[in-house]
C-alpha cells in the first residue's frame, strides 16, 4: 500500500514536472529487468515507473506478452517476434534491429509477482494521462478484465480524479471490483449501485455474482439490480429501434417531401421524381470531385447547388412535358416515367453504371454514446433535423411567403388566380421547379447514407408514393406523420421478422388502408365528384 | 340469335381478321420452317428465332390483358406483370416436380433448391403440381384469386385512377420482395430453372419449341377472340362508359365495381396463361419479372401500338419488343433513351398509338384546312383530342371537354384540386 502510494505520488509528479529527464537514466533504471531473482525485476519496474517515458509500456506491455527481450551481447532490451527459425527484433522505440538468431537472445521471464506489477503499473500510466478520453477509456479497458488488486489503484485514482465523467466510470469499476471481493455490506452497496449501469461488464458482473453470492440479503439486491437492467436493456433496445425507426422516417420524409409538394400539391405524378433524388446524389458527387481539398464543407456547398441543378431540371420537364398534360394524370405518369429511364440511361452513360464514392464528411461519421448498449450514429441523427428543416422551410415557404400565397391560390381555383393577375403557368413551372429541388436536396442527405448509382431513385419512388397517399394528397403535415409512422412501424416490425418481410407487410398495410382510406390518413374535407 | 351476332362481330372487325388469319398461318409455317427445313435452306428457323417470336406472342398476349382493363375500362394496372409472373411460377413449378431424379441431388421429390435449403418435406402448396390439369388450373386460378382479392377490395372502396395505379405497383413490388426470399419456397433469387421436359417431351427439341409456339400463337387468337367478344357485348359497352366516366356510369345504375372487378380478373388470367407459356420457352421464371419495370413496360405496348384497340395492343408489343431485340444486340445503352423516348413521345403525340396514326393524320389535314395554317395547333390539338381519361381522384373538376380549347381548361382539371 505504502509503496503503490509512493508511486502514485512520485508519477503525480512525474507527469507535470519531469518530461526532460534524460533517456539514459530510463535505461539505467531498466537495466534490473536483465537481473536474474525476480526482486531485481520488481525493483526495477519501480524504478521505469518513476520516469514518464513511452519506453514503460512498450517494454511492461512486452513482458507481460512474453516479446520482451535482451540481447545477451549488450544487454539492450528489444521486442523479438519468431520468424521462422530465428526471431525479428525491434527495440522500444519500434525501430527495426533485424534478424537475430534464438541463441542470441534472452528472454526475460516473469512470474505472478511480476505480472500484477506490471498490470498495476500499465493502468496506472494509463489513468493518470493527461487526456481525460484516454483515462476514461483506460478505465472501460480494466473493466473489461476486472482484478481484485485493482482495487486500491481505483480507490487512489477516485481521489484524485478531476473530470465528473472519469470519476463516475472509475466507481462503476469499483463497484465490480467490490461486488466480487467485498464484504457484505460493500458487496450489497455494489449491486445496488450497478442496478441501471448498462455497459457489459456491470451487467455481467451482476449476473456473475448472482449465481455465485450466498448471503441472502446481498442477493436480494443482486436480484433486483439484475432484474432493472434486463428491463433498461430491453428498454434501450426499444429506444434504439426507435431511433432507427425515425431516421428512416426521416429518410422516407425527405424523399417524399418534394412528391408531397408536385404530387399533392399540384396533382402531377411524377414519376422522375425518384431520379431527381438520383440527381441531387450526383451533384453531391460532382461536388465533392471539384473541391477535393474541401470535403468537409462539399455538403454545404452540394445543398443549394443539387437545389438548383434538380430544381433546374424540374422546370425544365415542366415546361417540356408535363404542361401538356395537365388534367390527364395517367399519361403524366408514363410521360415521366419514360423521362426518368431517360434520366437513369443519361446518368450511367456519362457516370458509368457503378456506384460512386461519395465521402462522408468527418463531422458526420462516428456516434454519440448514451450509455453502453445505446449509440447513436451522427449521420442518422443530422438527417432526422435535416428533414424536419426542410419541412419546415417548405411549410413556411408555402403558408407565409407571397409566393406560397400564389401557388395556394393557382391550386385552389386556376380561373380565379389567373383573373387575380397570377401567371398560373409561371406559378405551375415554379412549383414543380420547387418540388423536384426539394428532391435533390434529399439527394444529398441519402449519398450520406446509400451507393450513389444510376438505380438510386427507383428504390425510392414506390416508397415516396406510398408516403404520400398513406398520409393523405395535398398535406404536408400528413407526409410528415406517415414517413416517421411507415418508418417506425417498418423498424419495430424487424426484429420479428426480418427486413424484406417488414417492408413486404408496411407495403400489404398501405394497400389495405388506401382500401379503407382512399385518400390517407389526412384526407381533405370537402365534398368531391370523381370524373 | 347470338351467333349471329357473333358473326357479324367476326365480319366487322377486318384488321382483327387479319390478324387472326396472320396468327394461325404463323402457327402453321414456323413449325413447318422449322422442322422440314434443313439448316442452311433458305426458309430454315432455327430453335433461337422460334423461340424468340413465341416470346413475342407471349408479350402480345400479356398486352390483350393489358389493353382489355387499361384500354376499355381504364384501369391503369401497373401490376400486371405480377399476375404473368404467377403464371409463370405456376407452370415452373409444374416443370420442377417434373425433373424428378434427374437433379443434381436426384431427389425424387423435392426440387434443388429445397434439397439445397435442407428442407426434408414438400411444402403444401407445391403439392399436386406433378399433375399438369392441377397445374393448369392453378396457371388460371392464382392470378385469379390474386386479381379477385385485390380487386375487390380496391373497387369496392371505389381506388381509382392513380392511386389505383400506384398500389397495382406497390402491389407487384410487394411481390418480387417476396418471392426474392428463400424461405418462400420458390427458389428465391434464383427462381426455378433447369427444366426437363414438359408432358413427357424434351424441352430442348425443337419440336418441342414449335409445337410451344403454335400454342402460344393459339392462345393469342383464343385471347384475342375472348377480348373482342367482351368488348363488343353489351357488357363492353359498360365498360367503355365506365373508362370514360366512371361516375356517370354508376348513377346511370350500373354496380361498376362489379364490372370492373369481372373485367380485371379476366384479364389477370390471360395475364397468367402469357406467363405459363412464356417459361417453358425461355426456360426460366425469377422475381426479376414482378419487378415494376415489367408491368410499366406492358403499359408501353399498349400506349405504342394504341390503347382501346385489341389489334393495336398486339402490333405495339410486337414492334416494341422487336425494338428492343435489335437495340439491346446492337446499341444497348441507347435502348433506354428508345424506351424512355417512346413513352415520352407517345403520351404527347400519339394518344391513341400507332393504330390511331392514320385516323389522326387525317384529322390534322381536315382540322388544318378548316383554321387555315395555324402552326401552334398540332402539339396541343392532338393533347386534347386523346380519349377522356379517369380523372385523378380527388379532383373536383368537371367532365373533360373534349372539343374545347387546347390549354387554358385543360390546365384547369389538372390543379383543380386541394
Amino acid at each position: 500500500m505504502k509503496t503503490m502510494l509512493n508511486k502514485l505520488l512520485g508519477l503525480v509528479g512525474l507527469v507535470v514536472l519531469s518530461f526532460g529527464v534524460l533517456a539514459d537514466d530510463w535505461q539505467q533504471a531498466a537495466s534490473g529487468l536483465t537481473g536474474k531473482s525476480s526482486n531485481h525485476k520488481l525493483a526495477a519496474i519501480e524504478a521505469m515507473l518513476e520516469f514518464d517515458d513511452p519506453r514503460n509500456a512498450v517494454a511492461l506491455q512486452g513482458m507481460l506478452d512474453a516479446e520482451l527481450y535482451y540481447v545477451k551481447a549488450d544487454r539492450q532490451l528489444v521486442i523479438a517476434t519468431k520468424s521462422g527459425r530465428s526471431f525479428l527484433l525491434t527495440d522500444l522505440q519500434g525501430e527495426s534491429l533485424g534478424e537475430v538468431a534464438k541463441s542470441k537472445i534472452k528472454r526475460i521471464t516473469v512470474n505472478n509477482r511480476i505480472r500484477r506489477e506490471i498490470r498495476s503499473g500499465l493502468a496506472m500510466m494509463a489513468l493518470a494521462g493527461p487526456d481525460e478520453d484516454a483515462r476514461f477509456s483506460a478505465v472501460r479497458s480494466l473493466m473489461a478484465n476486472v482484478e481484485a488488486e485493482q482495487l486500491p489503484l481505483v480507490e487512489q485514482r477516485l481521489v484524485a480524479e478531476t473530470s465528473a465523467k472519469v470519476q463516475d466510470k472509475l466507481r462503476e469499476l469499483q463497484a465490480i471490483i467490490l461486488l466480487e471481493n467485498g464484504d457484505d455490506a460493500q458487496r450489497q452497496s455494489s449491486a445496488e449501485f450497478l442496478g441501471g449501469r448498462m455497459d457489459a461488464p456491470s451487467r455481467n458482473a451482476l449476473l456473475r455474482a448472482q449465481s455465485d453470492e450466498q448471503n441472502a440479503e446481498v442477493l436480494a439486491a443482486i436480484n433486483e439490480s439484475v432484474a432493472r437492467n434486463q428491463q433498461l436493456l430491453k428498454l434501450n433496445r426499444a429506444a434504439e429501434n426507435l431511433y432507427f425507426g425515425l431516421s428512416l422516417g426521416a429518410v422516407l420524409l425527405l424523399a417524399a417531401v418534394g412528391l408531397a409538394i408536385t404530387f399533392g400539391v399540384m396533382g402531377v405524378i411524377n414519376m422522375a421524381h425518384g431520379e431527381m433524388i438520383m440527381l441531387g446524389a450526383y451533384t453531391t458527387y460532382v461536388v465533392q470531385q471539384l473541391m477535393p481539398g474541401h470535403i468537409e464543407l462539399s455538403l454545404v456547398v452540394a445543398i443549394p447547388a443539387a437545389f438548383l441543378v434538380s430544381g433546374a431540371m424540374g422546370v425544365l420537364i415542366e415546361r417540356g412535358i408535363i404542361r401538356f398534360l395537365y388534367g390527364r394524370p395517367l399519361e403524366t405518369l408514363l410521360a415521366t416515367f419514360g423521362l426518368s429511364l431517360v434520366l437513369q440511361q443519361l446518368v450511367r452513360s456519362i457516370f458509368g453504371p457503378l456506384n460512386q464514392a461519395v465521402i462522408t464528411p468527418q463531422w458526420l461519421s462516428g456516434s454519440l454514446e448514451i450509455n453502453g448498449v445505446l449509440a447513436l450514429t451522427y449521420n442518422r441523427l443530422y438527417i432526422i433535423i435535416f428533414s424536419f428543416m426542410v419541412v419546415a422551410a417548405l411549410w413556411l415557404l408555402i403558408s407565409k411567403t407571397f409566393f406560397g400565397l400564389q401557388v395556394r391560390a393557382v391550386t385552389q381555383n386556376r380561373a380565379m388566380a389567373n383573373a387575380m393577375g397570377i401567371r398560373s403557368s409561371w406559378v405551375d413551372a415554379m412549383t414543380f421547379g420547387l418540388g423536384s429541388g426539394v428532391a435533390g436536396i434529399a439527394g444529398v442527405a441519402l449519398s450520406q447514407l446509400t451507393n450513389v448509382g444510376p438505380n438510386l431513385g427507383q428504390n425510392y419512388i414506390i416508397d415516396s408514393f406510398m408516403v404520400v397517399v398513406f398520409g393523405g394528397v395535398g398535406n404536408l403535415f400528413g407526409t410528415v406523420v406517415a414517413a416517421m409512422t411507415l418508418g417506425v412501424a417498418n423498424k419495430l416490425a424487424e426484429p420479428f421478422t426480418g427486413a424484406v418481410l417488414a417492408k413486404i407487410l408496411v407495403l400489404v398495410f398501405i394497400i389495405l388502408f388506401i382500401q379503407k382510406r382512399p385518400r390517407g390518413m389526412f384526407a381533405l374535407k370537402g365534398r368531391m365528384v370523381e370524373d | 340469335m347470338s351467333r349471329s351476332i357473333i358473326v357479324s362481330f367476326l365480319m366487322r372487325d377486318k384488321v382483327g381478321n387479319a390478324l387472326l388469319a396472320v396468327l394461325l398461318a404463323l402457327a402453321i409455317i414456323v413449325p413447318f420452317c422449322s422442322l422440314v427445313f434443313e439448316p442452311g435452306d433458305t426458309f430454315y428457323l432455327s430453335s433461337y428465332w422460334v423461340t424468340l417470336l413465341g416470346k413475342y406472342l407471349c408479350y402480345a398476349l400479356l398486352a390483350v390483358a393489358v389493353d382489355l382493363v387499361w384500354g376499355y375500362c381504364g384501369i391503369l394496372s401497373l401490376g400486371h406483370g405480377a399476375f404473368f409472373a404467377l403464371g409463370g411460377y405456376a407452370m415452373g413449378m409444374y416443370l420442377m416436380r417434373q425433373i424428378g431424379e434427374r437433379g443434381v441431388y436426384a431427389n425424387p421429390l423435392l426440387p434443388d433448391f429445397m434439397v439445397f435449403l435442407n428442407w426434408t418435406e414438400l411444402p403444401w402448396y407445391w403439392q399436386g403440381f406433378d399433375m399438369f390439369g392441377f397445374a393448369m388450373l392453378m396457371v388460371l386460378l392464382v392470378p385469379g384469386a390474386l386479381a379477385f382479392l385485390f380487386g375487390y377490395l380496391a373497387f369496392r372502396s371505389r381506388v381509382t385512377g392513380v392511386y389505383l395505379s400506384i398500389i397495382t405497383q406497390a402491389l407487384t413490388y410487394a411481390l418480387m420482395l417476396a418471392f426474392f426470399r428463400n424461405d418462400m419456397g420458390f427458389g428465391g433469387n434464383n427462381g426455378l430453372t433447369d427444366f426437363k421436359d414438359i408432358l413427357g417431351f424434351n424441352l430442348q427439341h425443337s419440336g418441342t419449341r414449335a409445337a410451344l409456339f403454335s400454342l402460344s400463337a393459339l392462345a393469342l387468337a383464343g385471347g384475342y377472340l375472348l377480348c373482342r367478344f367482351i368488348v363488343n357485348s353489351k357488357l363492353g359497352r359498360v365498360l367503355i362508359a365506365i373508362r370514360d366516366s366512371e361516375s356517370r356510369t354508376r348513377f346511370i345504375g350500373y354496380r361498376v365495381e362489379r364490372f370492373k372487378l369481372f373485367v380485371f380478373v379476366v384479364s389477370a388470367m390471360l395475364a397468367g396463361v402469357a406467363g405459363a407459356l412464356y417459361v417453358p420457352q425461355v426456360g426460366i421464371i425469377n422475381p426479376g419479372e414482378f419487378a415494376p419495370l415489367n408491368s410499366i413496360e406492358s403499359i408501353v405496348w399498349v400506349a405504342v401500338g394504341g390503347r382501346g384497340t385489341l389489334f393495336g395492343a398486339i402490333f405495339g408489343a410486337w414492334m416494341v419488343n422487336f425494338g428492343k431485340t435489335w437495340f439491346t444486340g446492337a446499341f444497348p445503352e441507347l435502348w433506354l433513351f428508345f424506351l424512355g423516348g417512346l413513352f415520352v413521345v407517345t403520351t404527347l403525340w400519339l394518344p391513341k398509338g400507332v393504330v390511331g396514326l392514320s385516323a389522326q393524320l387525317s384529322k390534322m389535314r381536315r382540322s388544318k384546312a378548316a383554321s387555315g395554317a395555324n402552326t401552334e395547333a398540332p402539339v396541343q390539338a392532338q393533347a386534347v383530342e386523346a380519349e377522356p381519361q379517369p380523372q385523378q381522384a380527388s379532383q373536383v373538376a368537371p367532365e373533360p371537354d373534349k372539343q374545347a380549347e387546347p390549354t387554358p381548361k385543360n390546365l384547369d382539371q389538372g390543379a383543380a384540386n386541394v
